[in-house]
């Protein structure tokens, strides 16, 4: 570097002063001094989430996902004259959802994850050496984020499909399934980041941690997939109906079984899975050395 | 002031800190010496509570680090990992601290015009090289003005300007009555700028005195004489009253005496000099041999082995 020597720091005349239980003299600094608290550490990961490209990247290819394909699903349903039968049009959204669902997991993992493999993690400690109120902070901010924005695009995608098939004998969805179909699969999303995040943070690797995610959601489908045998019919099926994405069709009112989980079960099950990730990470951060 | 009291780090099998007991005051620069792998950075992430101390105890102004209420304020920091996201720029990686502690916002940009990265403050970090990336490093620990600076190795990287600059920051930063704790391999530097200075090898405390102790402690002044009429020399020494010792290449060598004094005493008996030489025992050889018990990562270049005892290599010019 060729800069000119930068001046030394234009702090205050030294002020010397005995500190409380200090026998020498010390500097007091003309900044006044704050208690932290929980606001301090969400304003920080709040531009430390914003000022990132790969948030940008992870939200950008959610919208695509979940508004093209939707927007594809509903021109190509219509397209193709269908009779609904008296189905809801929402239900045209849970492929696109499906599909955006892993840029959530990506986004959920790197907001915990990649602070390790750039040691920023260590600065973030030391600037708040409360672990617990850093992971809490992380997962409010991560979580609001993703809830608003597949709010929007559920929202939207719901009121694409609603008007692509009207006159396609489709059903007026009901105040309860465009509840369901709109905050409870948007709740239900950002919790699945929510749970990477927590994951990322247990596994400190991105890469690892979002391998973990995207089998967690996809292996339960396939692993049943191939249980031909008579004896595993009760496992299969159980793989089936707590599998993610069948529990995701729930909330489209379509599941791929009768029994298992129904009505808003699965926000539940995903409320106390999430926790329980949240709280292992927390005592594995209070335990283990950053 | 940052206080250790029996503070010990074990990794398994491998002790990487061991027992250190020592105190680091305000006003003055202390210097933290050891070599590769003595254990200065590991001491140092335990005084800031990252990592957890497998026995004793740390406290900064009396209070343990997860303690403080208003940690950037009390203690700024600079450690050996670039403690930076890449694709993160700089003023808003320096913001991010700034707000977890409620600094107010001017802070950054004084703080980016001390280290004199104004001009690249939107830059991500990933472009910046190894001294801008330490000058930003140095700008986190200044956010908060705190009254405890600790840097690990902060003249890493850094051009020699960047290190004089460093050196006058650390000394002005210590003349305000702040506690100035930085770590160096090298002996040289912290001659320059420590007051005080803490020797560590293999984890375990081999020094803590002030640097004016250890320097008239460990610096030695001789004259080093290489003539033809060896035995001649040695009887005038002698007869002097000077007391000679020889070194392995036929030299001579005297302790405390005057080059002047002694090309005198050759002239007046009319011996032949090759060489008549005032020199300095380093202080980077006193601070080998003070740790060459400890030396974990030797590099066996077979030309010169690390001395082994105690002025076993006064000897050598
Ligand atoms: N996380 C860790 N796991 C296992 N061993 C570790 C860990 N951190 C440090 N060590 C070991 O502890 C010892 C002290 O390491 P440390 O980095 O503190 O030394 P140092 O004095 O800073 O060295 P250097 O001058 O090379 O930076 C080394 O032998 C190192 O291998
Ligand atoms: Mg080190």
């Amino acid at each position: 570097m060729s800069t000119p020597p930068p001046p030394m720091p234009q702090t205050a005349a030294p002020d010397w002063q005995a500190a409380p239980g200090s026998p020498y003299p010390t500097y007091t600094s003309p900044i006044p001094v704050v208690r932290t608290h929980l606001g301090h550490a969400l304003a920080s990961e709040w531009t430390k989430i914003r000022s990132v490209r790969s948030t940008m990247w992870t939200l950008g290819v959610f919208v695509l996902l979940v508004v093209g394909v939707g927007l594809l699903t509903g021109l190509v349903v219509s397209s193709a004259d269908p009779d609904m039968s008296g189905e809801s049009p929402l239900a045209l959204g849970f492929f696109g959802l499906l599909l955006g669902g892993m840029c959530i997991i990506t986004l959920g993992v790197l907001t915990t994850a990649s602070e390790y493999g750039t040691g920023m993690i260590r600065t973030t400690m030391v600037a708040c050496p409360s672990r617990g109120r850093v992971l809490l902070a992380k997962a409010l901010v991560f979580f609001l984020i993703a809830f608003v924005v597949t709010l929007v695009c559920t929202t939207l995608v719901g009121f694409l499909h609603v008007a692509l098939l009207e006159g396609h004998n489709a059903k007026e969805p009901t105040g309860e399934e465009w509840l369901k179909g709109t905050l409870g699969v948007s709740l239900y999303v950002a919790l699945l980041g929510t749970l990477s995040l927590a994951i990322g943070s247990i596994i400190r690797h991105s890469a690892g941690a979002i391998t973990i995610m995207i089998g967690a959601v996809l292996a339960p489908l396939v692993i049943a997939l191939f249980m031909f045998s008579s004896s595993l019919a009760d496992v299969q099926q159980a793989l089936f109906e707590y599998s993610i994405p069948n529990q995701m069709s729930i909330f489209y009112a379509n599941s791929l079984s009768e029994s298992g989980p129904s009505g808003w079960d699965p926000l539940w099950i995903m409320l106390v899975v999430t926790a329980a990730a949240l709280g292992g990470a927390f005592a594995l951060l209070q335990k283990r050395d950053v | 002031m940052i206080e250790l009291e029996g503070l010990t780090k074990r990794y398994g099998e491998k002790v990487a800190v061991d027992g250190l007991t020592f105190t680091v005051r305000p006003g003055i620069v202390t210097g933290f010496l050891g070599p590769n792998g003595a254990g200065k950075s590991t001491t140092m992430r335990m005084i800031l509570g990252l990592d957890h101390p497998t026995a004793g105890d740390v406290r900064i102004d009396g209070t343990h680090y997860d303690r403080l209420e208003d940690p950037l304020t009390c203690i700024g920091a600079l450690l050996e990992a670039k403690g930076v996201h890449p694709g993160r720029s700089a003023y808003h990686h320096l913001l991010c601290l700034a707000q977890s502690n409620g600094l107010p916002r001017q802070r950054v940009h004084e703080v980016l015009d001390t280290v004199g990265l104004t001009a690249v403050a939107r830059k991500k970090a990933k472009g910046f090289s190894l001294g801008m990336g330490q000058r930003l490093g140095i700008a986190a620990a200044l956010l908060g003005d705190p009254r405890i600076l600790m840097f690990d190795e902060p003249v890493n990287g850094l051009d020699p300007e960047g290190i004089h600059w460093i050196r006058t920051l650390m000394k002005s930063l210590a003349a305000q009555g702040r506690t100035v704790f930085v770590s160096s391999h090298l002996m040289s530097e912290m001659a320059l700028t420590a007051d005080h200075l803490v020797v560590i090898g293999q984890g375990r405390l081999l020094a803590d005195t002030s640097m004016a102790e250890f320097i008239e402690r460990n610096s030695r002044s001789y004259v080093r004489i290489r003539g033809p009429q060896r035995e001649r020399l040695l009887d005038v020494l002698h007869q002097a009253g000077i007391t000679a010792v020889e070194s392995g290449d036929g030299s001579l060598e005297v302790d405390g005496s005057k080059a002047e004094y002694i090309g005198e005493l050759a002239a007046r008996h009319r011996l032949v000099l090759h060489e008549l030489s005032p020199r300095q025992a380093s202080l980077e050889e006193a601070f080998m041999r003070l740790t060459a018990q400890s030396v974990e990562y030797h590099a066996h270049t077979g030309v010169s082995a690390p001395p082994q005892r105690w002025g076993d290599d006064w000897k050598r010019g």
